[in-house]
């Protein structure tokens, strides 16, 4: 059955205010940053401005960028490494066997998953500081990876149940041994989830503020502490903090264009079937 | 074939490590702290019991209370408004066209970027002088307002940017869940003589409930953690008037560094969420009908 014309122009149009509405608030942040200092101090419904780079030299320049650049870096892959190897074990673990328990560590892993950062950040403070770990990169790492395990197994978990244990049995008839059965059979049936998984614990290791916030010096610093610097009780440097959340932004922009088929199947698993 | 004891250990073991020194064990020391009054930068052996005090010190602060009231509102407001726009958006625009896809790639990218970007961006909209919002105020002739410095424009403030963040996550939800739909059944209806109207609240709406339910818990629950968004935005104020109870327990702790007081104030966020929690799994239970 055809639509009427206008229902589709109306279709079209919602469409549109919608997709305008999501993308101007982000759109204003890299709008900023190529302001100048007198643009941002003007007329803000003035769109036609000299742009400039200067707010990026600033940044770039002065207070350790790049320390702090290597630092999320770093921050951002390992935890992303580690949490999917974890991830990968635990959800093959939790699906393939039965083993006395089972639920309970399902479940307490599910509420572990619903725990405020705010909550943590406290007695983690303490611990941190017990076990030498404030101002390590390697104790914000630990952290992300614990806070993204529950969302990556039971990702990963539904995953694994789809790929029938006859096509893994099969390979190790054929002569597979349990290395290559993962690689060969499990790894490529997985892949989406683990695209959307690795995704998803990147934006939270790469983004997360708070707990970097208590948890950092200035060595160890990540980008989004460093952006948070630049708020003070005399007021806000636009230009420079405008220009380090774009380049913060940028990234997981990179990884929404190029795989959202990807989040969307993370954003809606477990809630939604297919 | 039976599998050795130890072979689930083995893949499970290093995930439950981690996530029991990492999570689990900060949470039930956050218990343990909240009998303890100890200052940040001195041992932990320095630390001294004092019982229930921080609990009677953080319930008798009328600031806990009201910022209580503060997170529940701001969850109740938030949480109802993008449900509605998000499930009547989805309604409306459930039709497949073409280039959906990438409306849906611009739609989820509130959710993608930084907190502290979302924050900053708000912030510098909802400026009184030099802000979008005031200047678009003006040019359609009404009057700019003081949007972060007046305690009711403030907490609208902070709904406007969460609801702008995460609208878009029930959205996707539902248009997820209304494709999943037979379209048989709706034909049916259609041809038994239903209209539009009972067609959506009688056929359809009650098809996707189960998926309903769960997103609306998981927007409550993430409502309850939100914290960095607010930090950057209005940072509790003008006042207290947008403190929410995880702003105020990181206050409490690293501003005030009464770190005992805001681990007890923790118990009580704990509480709501894990309640919450409980709820979500009752509703939405990955395990269900698995054998044992």
């Amino acid at each position: 059955m055809k639509r009427p014309w206008w229902l589709v122009a109306s279709h079209y149009t919602m469409l549109l205010v919608l997709a305008f509405l999501c993308v101007a608030p982000i759109v204003v942040i890299f709008a900023t940053s190529l302001r100048q200092q007198v643009d941002i101090f003007g007329e803000p419904l003035n769109f036609i401005f000299m742009p400039t780079l200067e707010n990026y030299r600033a940044v770039l320049q002065e207070d350790k960028f790049d320390r702090y650049l290597a630092n999320s870096l770093f921050v951002g892959i390992v935890s992303t490494v580690v949490t999917l190897v974890l991830g990968c074990m635990a959800a093959y673990g939790l699906a393939r066997f039965r083993f006395p328990g089972r639920h309970a560590v399902a479940y307490s892993t599910l509420l572990l998953r619903t725990v405020p950062l705010a909550v943590l950040a406290i007695p983690v403070f303490l611990i941190w500081s017990e076990w030498k770990l404030v101002n390590s990169l390697w104790g914000l790492v630990l952290l992300y990876v614990a806070v993204n395990l529950p969302f990556t197994i039971w990702l990963l978990y539904g995953f694994v149940l789809q790929v029938p244990v006859e096509l893994e049995e099969a390979a190790a008839i054929d002569g597979c041994g349990p290395l290559r059965v993962f690689t060969k059979v499990l790894l490529p049936l997985m892949a989406p989830g683990l695209a959307a998984a690795s995704i998803f614990t990147f934006r939270i290791a790469w983004n997360e503020f708070i707990l970097a916030l208590v948890l950092t010096d200035r060595q160890t610093r990540t980008l989004p502490v460093a952006a948070s610097l630049f708020i003070t009780d005399i007021g806000v440097d636009w230009g420079r903090v405008m220009a380090m959340g774009s380049l913060i932004a940028i990234p997981p922009l990179i990884f929404t264009f190029i795989a959202a088929r990807q989040i969307i199947t993370g954003l809606t698993a477990g809630a939604v079937k297919g | 074939m039976r599998t050795p004891r130890w072979v689930p250990a083995l893949y499970l073991g290093p995930a439950i490590l981690v996530m029991a020194a990492a999570c689990l064990y900060p949470v039930l020391s956050a218990f343990q702290l909240a009998g303890y009054d100890w200052s940040m930068g001195t041992p932990w052996s320095s630390a001294r019991w004092v019982g229930v005090d921080n609990f009677v010190s953080a319930f008798s602060n009328p600031r806990v209370w009201s910022s209580l009231l503060t997170t529940l509102l701001f969850a109740a407001v938030c949480v109802s408004a993008e449900m509605v726009l998000g499930i009547a958006l989805a309604l409306a625009l459930e039709h497949p066209v073409r280039g959906m896809a990438f409306f849906r790639t611009l739609f989820i990218l509130p959710m993608m970027i930084a907190p502290i970007a979302v924050g900053l961006a708000w912030r510098y909209m909802f400026d009184a002088q030099f802000g979008l919002i005031n200047a678009l105020l003006k040019a359609v002739g009404l009057n700019a307002q003081i949007w972060l410095a007046d305690p009711q424009l403030a907490f609208a403030a902070i709904v406007v940017a969460d609801v702008w963040q995460w609208t878009p996550f029930v959205f996707i939800m539902m248009i997820a869940a209304l494709a999943g739909i037979d379209g048989s059944v709706i034909e049916a209806a259609r041809i038994d003589g239903a209209r539009w109207w009972q067609q959506t609240f009688l056929v359809k709406l009650p098809m996707v409930m189960h998926v309903i339910a769960i997103t609306l818990m998981m927007r409550l629950i993430d409502a309850f953690r939100v914290l960095e968004v607010v930090y950057v935005l209005t940072f509790g104020g003008p006042g207290d008037s947008t403190e929410i109870l995880a702003l105020h327990i990181y206050k409490t702790a690293f501003v005030g560094q009464q770190l005992g007081v805001a681990a007890a104030i923790s118990v009580l966020l704990l509480a709501v969420v894990a309640l919450l929690s409980w709820g979500a799994l009752k509703l939405s239970n990955p395990m269900k009908g698995e054998p044992r």
